[in-house]
C-alpha cells in the first residue's frame, strides 16, 4: 500500500429536495487500499456512492479522482475516468443475457479486454457456466457476482461497491468478499458500503462510521472493530 | 380465395405502414416510459412537408432520383423537428411527475396539427403521383407497383433497425438505457444522447411511414395524424409496448386484421373490429404479444 491519495471527497452536501441526506463528509481513500463505510439504514452509504457516480447531483463540496473535479461531471464520464460503480440492489439488466451485461461493462472501453473477461470468469465459474441464461433469471448470489463482473469489465482504477452482501446467504457472502480481497490483490481500489460491519472490517484497511448524513468515526479497520462503539452498534456485542 | 390473396396484399402494404409509425412509438416509450402523442402528427407532417420539398425544391418534376430525394430530405428535416421536439417538450420534464409529460406530448401534438394547418390549410391536399401507376395481375389479384415498393422497402428498414438495435455497440447502448437509465449511466452510456437518437430513428421512420400514406392514399389532411397515430400506437400496444420486433409485428397483424374486415365484412366496421381485437389481445396477453415478461429478483 503506497501513500499517494486516489480520491478525496471534501465537505460534500447532497439533499433531496428540502431534506438534507448528507450535511458535509469528508473522506480520503488511497492508491491501492480497501475502504468501508459503514452505517444503518438511511445514514446516507447509497447517497454517496450514487453522488460520486454522478447519478446525484451534490448540493456543496468537492469530489476529486486524480486531479478531477467529478462533481463538474456528467454521470456516464464517470467510468471513463476509471471509477467503477455495483449499484445497490445490483441493477443488471433482466432481460440481457450474462454475457450482454459483461459486454455492456466494457461500453466505455469499446473494447473487451478479454484477460479482463477470463478473470471474470475465473473468480466466477458461475458467470461463465450461465454465460447464455437471463440475467434476471440468475439467483441474487448470482446476480451479485454478476454486478460486480460486470463493473470489473471496464477495467476501473477504483471500485465502488455498494451492500453487495446484501440479501445473500452468509456462504455466498463469504465467497464474494474473498473475491473482492482478489479484486484489491489485482491493483484495484476498493470503496465498500457495507451494513454487515464485521464482515467489512475484516477485510477492509480503514472505514468510516456514517450515522444520519455525518462521520461519526473512522481509523484503520481493525481499531475500529474493537472499538466499544462499534461493537455495541454494529457487532450486537454488549460489555 | 382471390378475396383472400388480395386482402393479404392490402393487408401486408397497410400493415407495413402501420408498422414503421408504431417503432416511433415504442421506441420512445421503450427509453422514457412516455406516449409521444406527437408522433401521429409527425408523420402528417411528414406528407405535407414531403409535399414542399416536391414543389418548392424539385420544381414539380420527380426522376426516380427526386422521389428518393423526397424521402431522404423529408426524413432530415423530420428528425430534426422530432429531436427538437424532445428538447423542448419533454426534456424540461425529464423528473415531474409523469402526467405533466403526458400533458406536454398532448399539447405538442395540438401545436404540430396546427402548424400544419397553418402553414398549408384546413382543406384535403392531394399528393403527386410520384411512382408510376404499375398493376401486375397475379392470379387474380391485384398488385400495384406502390404496394410491392411499400412492402420491400418497409421490410428492410425493419431488418435493418433490428440489426442495428441487436449487433451494435449504439443498439446495445438503446437497450441497455431502455431497461435501466441509471445503470446504463454508470455503464458510460450518455442516456441523453440515447434519446436523442430515438428521436431520430421513430421521426425518420415515421416521415418513410407517413410519405408511404400520402403515395397509397393520395389525400393528406392536416388532422390525418389522429388516424394514422391511433392505429400505429394500437400496433405498438398489440405487439407489446416498448419492444420493437412488437411493435413490426403489431402493425403487420393490424393491417392483415383491417384488410380482412374491410374485405370479407365491411370496411365501416373495420375500426370496431381492430378495438375489439386489441381488447381481445389485451385480456388473453395484458402486456402485448412479445411484451417482455421476466420475473427480476429484488
Ligand atoms: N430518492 C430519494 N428521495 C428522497 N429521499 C431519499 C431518496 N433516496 C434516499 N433518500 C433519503 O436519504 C437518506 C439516506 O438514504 P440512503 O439510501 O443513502 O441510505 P443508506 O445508508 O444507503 O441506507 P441503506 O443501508 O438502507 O441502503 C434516507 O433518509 C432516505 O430516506
Ligand atoms: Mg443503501
Amino acid at each position: 500500500m503506497s501513500n499517494d491519495v486516489l480520491f478525496t471527497i471534501e465537505d460534500l452536501e447532497v439533499s433531496y429536495g428540502s431534506i438534507a441526506a448528507i450535511k458535509g463528509i469528508s473522506l480520503e481513500v488511497r492508491k491501492g487500499e480497501i475502504v468501508t463505510i459503514l452505517g444503518a439504514n438511511g445514514a446516507g452509504k447509497t447517497t454517496t456512492m450514487r453522488t460520486i457516480s454522478q447519478l446525484i447531483k451534490a448540493k456543496a463540496g468537492s469530489i476529486r479522482f486524480k486531479g478531477h473535479e467529478l462533481t463538474k461531471l456528467p454521470a456516464h464520464k464517470i467510468v471513463k475516468l476509471g471509477i467503477s460503480h455495483s449499484p445497490e440492489g445490483r441493477r443488471v439488466f433482466g432481460v440481457l443475457t450474462v454475457e450482454e451485461n459483461l459486454m455492456l461493462g466494457a461500453y466505455s472501453r469499446r473494447k473487451v479486454n478479454p484477460e479482463t473477461l477470463r478473470w471474470i470468469y475465473e473468480m466466477f465459474p458461475r458467470l461463465e457456466e450461465r454465460r447464455k441464461q437471463l440475467a434476471g433469471t440468475l439467483s441474487g448470489g448470482e446476480q451479485q457476482m454478476l454486478a460486480i463482473g460486470r463493473s470489473l469489465m471496464s477495467d476501473p482504477e477504483m471500485l465502488l461497491l455498494d451492500e453487495p452482501s446484501l440479501g445473500i446467504a452468509p456462504i455466498l457472502v463469504k465467497a464474494i468478499f474473498k473475491q473482492i480481497k482478489e479484486i484489491s490483490r489485482q491493483g484495484v481500489t476498493v470503496l465498500l458500503v457495507e451494513q454487515n460491519a464485521k464482515a467489512a472490517l475484516k477485510l477492509a484497511d480503514r472505514g468510516y462510521v456514517l450515522e444520519v448524513g455525518r462521520i461519526a468515526l473512522d481509523g484503520p479497520a481493525a481499531e475500529l472493530l474493537a472499538s466499544d462503539k462499534i461493537q455495541e452498534a454494529y457487532l450486537g456485542k454488549k460489555h | 380465395m382471390d378475396t383472400f390473396l388480395q386482402q393479404l396484399a392490402n393487408g401486408l402494404t397497410i400493415g407495413s405502414m402501420f408498422a414503421l409509425v408504431a417503432l416511433g412509438y415504442t421506441m420512445v416509450y421503450g427509453v422514457m416510459k412516455l406516449i409521444n402523442f406527437a408522433h401521429g402528427d409527425m408523420v402528417a407532417a411528414s406528407a405535407f412537408v414531403g409535399l414542399m420539398v416536391y414543389t418548392q425544391i424539385l420544381g414539380q418534376t420527380a426522376s426516380l432520383v427526386g422521389v428518393v430525394a423526397i424521402f431522404f430530405i423529408t426524413a432530415a428535416i423530420m428528425a430534426c423537428i422530432g429531436v427538437t421536439l424532445e428538447r423542448v417538450a419533454y426534456r424540461p420534464l425529464r423528473t415531474a411527475p409523469r402526467l405533466s409529460a403526458v400533458v406536454s406530448a398532448l399539447g405538442a401534438s395540438l401545436v404540430i396539427q396546427n402548424g400544419i394547418m397553418l402553414i398549408w390549410g384546413p382543406r384535403m391536399r392531394i399528393f403527386p403521383e410520384l411512382v408510376p401507376q404499375v398493376y401486375w395481375h397475379v392470379g387474380g389479384v391485384i398488385i400495384s407497383m406502390m404496394q410491392v415498393i411499400i412492402l420491400v422497402l418497409s421490410l428492410i428498414l425493419m431488418v435493418a433497425l433490428y440489426l442495428f438495435i441487436e449487433k451494435t455497440r449504439m443498439g446495445a447502448a438503446i437497450r441497455a438505457s431502455s431497461l435501466d437509465q441509471d445503470a446504463a449511466r454508470l455503464m458510460g452510456i450518455n442516456v441523453d444522447s440515447v434519446i436523442s437518437l430515438i428521436f431520430i430513428i421513430g421521426s425518420s421512420l415515421g416521415a418513410v411511414g407517413g410519405l408511404f400514406i400520402a403515395l397509397y392514399y393520395r389525400g393528406i389532411t392536416f388532422d390525418m395524424g389522429w388516424q394514422y397515430g391511433l392505429y400505429a400506437f394500437i400496433a405498438a400496444i398489440i405487439g407489446g409496448i416498448g419492444n420493437i420486433p412488437g411493435a413490426m409485428l403489431g402493425g403487420m397483424l393490424l393491417g392483415l386484421f383491417s384488410a380482412f374486415i374491410s374485405g370479407y365484412v365491411s370496411s365501416t366496421w373495420a375500426d370496431a373490429f381492430t378495438f375489439m381485437l386489441l381488447i381481445g389481445i389485451l385480456i388473453v396477453r395484458p402486456t402485448g404479444l412479445l411484451g417482455e415478461r421476466v420475473a427480476e429478483k429484488v
